[in-house]
């Protein structure tokens, strides 16, 4: 737009750094008091430039946890919510892409209905199933494991229907002309499906990463074990009574750690998100 | 190669829709059949019955004198040309080509030797690298020429493979899938619903209405010997006029063709035309008019060598004998001399 009103775009850009400010001063604080001594975070108001305890208080957290709560190190909860944070989309993308294939490309009974079935499970999270969830995952003796971490969040009604939208602006003469080729079905899903899916699922593994990465509700309920800790739990771990006896430091530098993947995984995927949620490739 | 046979094949949905009743043809080995009719009139069903790619409800098909009902499309030996092309959009030209070979387990080297045999006599070689979306239409096109050729099938099916591309580009294709038949030889059904492609590429054609054939044959003796009313003004442009008349003191549908029509005087007229509209085409002149009633007479074309003294507003013409069709006005029919 070729526009010339100062007013206005002072306006707007005021407007837009206040937002830009109300969601990058938390994260400042948090920084910052990842870098300060115990004594420092205490004082009121805290100090608003960097201290000297970046190293020590991320080696302490990425070793040894907190003193005063939970001693899980950082470095494993990191591995364990990236083993869940894989596994989540991983297996979601894995389980819907076939489901959606059946669905789409196959002719068998009751195939409306199942379809249905996979789509009411969208109004039942795991917030909603979570008592009954917890027992069967405890009566399979599945607590504090990678399984009972992940299998229960895997199913996904999400990714089945975008993959079945994607699959059925597929034009019909692709598959007929696999099968002229005389490729079968499975054939086809892999040399044809598969690839056309790739901005599909890279949008879906970004969407899933950062939802099993942020998982709060579920992990705790079934880690007991510090060593089966997620980061995200491991914050609230660290957390044992009241505000004077929390290490903040080292609780807000765990939190900074907890951020850089997803914000990674999301600067990184991020032309691949885009397309898939935009361009098709046909 | 192989011959083609279709005995009295059906085609139903349900009990009450069927969309083919019962087409009868044998294709000799080797022969470009162009199956023509208008949308909706099962062409592309029947040809996709040939391809495998739709069940067949009643009757035979046989390629090379095996019957194909209950075969898979890959073990019929045969290769099809989509309409939308059906390229497969993340392969390169190349590996397009190579794909049913690589399935069907050829080696490397004969995969290659096809493909660049293909690519060179479709001029592709410099494209084997691209991708369909990099291409023209025209070239999409013949990547999915290529794709059929390389299997070195029994049969070529065509399904409408020319009627997404424009007009100009329409004719260039036409004169190279006749060069290529006259090439390889394989034995073609070519379906359109474009009676110039119909005309110029078939050795005979199958003109379809509403589910039957209405007549097959050569393009010129179908078009000098129309079997009924349907294929009378299906094929031809302007159509062939059917005039309401008498003959041996029965009720008939007199055709005759637009070109059969000559002016006269008045006094040897078997009709007189009265002029509604003039075409100059520059080689020829199209007079549209009327018999009879304004509204109710018969709708009549004629067409010209030269130009046409419009002010009368009526044009006297006539016909030689030879040039008359009849047909019963009641099933259409063409009732023989």
């Amino acid at each position: 737009m070729v526009e010339n009103r100062p007013w206005l775009t002072f306006f707007s850009h005021a407007v837009l750094i206040l937002g830009v400010l109300m969601v990058a001063f938390p994260l400042y604080v948090t920084f910052i008091a990842s870098t300060l001594t115990l004594e420092q975070v205490m004082q009121v108001p805290m100090q608003l430039t960097p201290g000297d305890q970046l190293v020590q208080n991320y080696t302490q957290v990425l070793t040894g946890g907190s003193t005063k709560g939970s001693k899980a190190a950082a470095s494993s909860m990191l591995v364990n919510s990236l083993v869940m944070a894989l596994a989540i989309p991983l297996g979601k993308i894995a389980i819907s892409i076939i489901a959606s294939f059946a669905i789409v490309y196959f002719r068998f009974p009751l195939r409306m209905f199942f379809f249905w079935m996979i789509f009411v499970t969208l109004m039942l999270p795991v917030e909603v199933r979570i008592i009954p969830t917890f027992k069967v995952i405890a009566d399979l003796g599945m607590l504090n494991t990678y399984a009972g971490l992940t299998i229960p969040l895997i199913a996904s009604a999400t990714a089945t229907f975008l993959f079945r939208q994607f699959f059925m602006t597929v034009p019909d003469e692709l598959a007929e002309a696999a099968r002229v080729d005389g490729a079968g079905p499975m054939r086809f899903f892999w040399d044809v499906l598969m690839p056309l899916s790739k901005t599909t699922m890279a949008a879906l593994f970004v969407i899933q990463f950062i939802y099993g990465w942020n998982q709060y509700l579920w992990p705790l309920l079934i880690t007991t074990d510090e060593s089966m800790y997620t980061t995200v739990i491991g914050i609230k771990r660290m957390i044992v009574g009241s505000d004077a006896a929390n290490e903040w430091n080292l609780i807000m530098a765990t939190a900074i750690l907890a951020m850089l993947p997803p914000a990674l995984v999301v600067m990184l995927m991020q032309k691949w998100f885009v397309k898939g949620l935009v361009e098709t490739e046909k | 190669m192989a011959a083609v046979s279709l005995r009295d094949v059906r085609k139903s949905y349900t009990p009450e829709l069927q969309v083919i009743h019962g087409v009868n043809m044998e294709i000799a080995d080797g022969e470009f059949i162009v199956i023509l009719g208008p949308s909706g009139c099962g062409k592309s069903t029947l040809l996709r019955m040939v391809a495998g790619l739709e069940t067949i409800t009643a009757g035979e098909i046989a390629i090379g004198g095996r019957v194909v009902n209950n075969l898979e499309p890959k073990d019929r030996d045969i290769a099809m040309v989509f309409q939308n092309y059906a390229l497969y959009p993340h392969m390169s030209v190349y590996d397009n080509m190579a794909y049913g070979l690589r399935i069907r387990g050829l080696s490397k080297s004969e995969i290659d030797t096809r493909v660049q045999k293909a690519a060179a006599i479709l001029e592709l070689a410099k494209f084997l690298d691209r991708r369909p979306r990099a291409l023209s239409g025209g070239q999409r096109q013949r990547v999915a020429m290529g794709r059929a050729i390389v299997r070195e099938p029994q049969v070529f099916l065509f399904d409408e493979p020319l009627s997404n591309l424009d007009a100009k580009l329409r004719v260039q294709m036409r004169a190279e899938l006749q060069g290529l038949h006259r090439r390889l030889g394989t034995t073609s059904l070519f379906v359109t619903h474009d009676q110039v492609e119909a005309m110029t590429l078939a050795q005979r054609m199958i003109v379809m209405n509403a589910g039957r054939a209405e007549q097959i044959g050569a393009p010129l003796e179908i078009y000098a010997r129309p079997a009924s009313t349907f294929v009378a003004s299906f094929i031809g442009s302007p159509p062939m006029n059917l005039i309401p008349s008498q003959r041996d003191g029965r009720d008939v549908l007199l055709g005759v063709r637009p070109e059969h029509l000559e002016p006269c005087a008045q006094g040897e007229a078997a009709m007189t035309v009265d002029i509604d509209l003039i075409e100059p085409l520059g080689s020829d002149t199209l007079v549209y008019g009327h018999i009879g009633a304004e509204r109710t007479g018969a709708r009549v074309a004629v067409r010209l060598h030269q130009s046409v003294d419009a002010r009368t507003g009526h044009l006297p013409v006539r016909y030689a004998p030879a040039h008359v069709h009849y047909f019963d006005p009641a099933s259409g029919k063409r009732i023989e001399a």
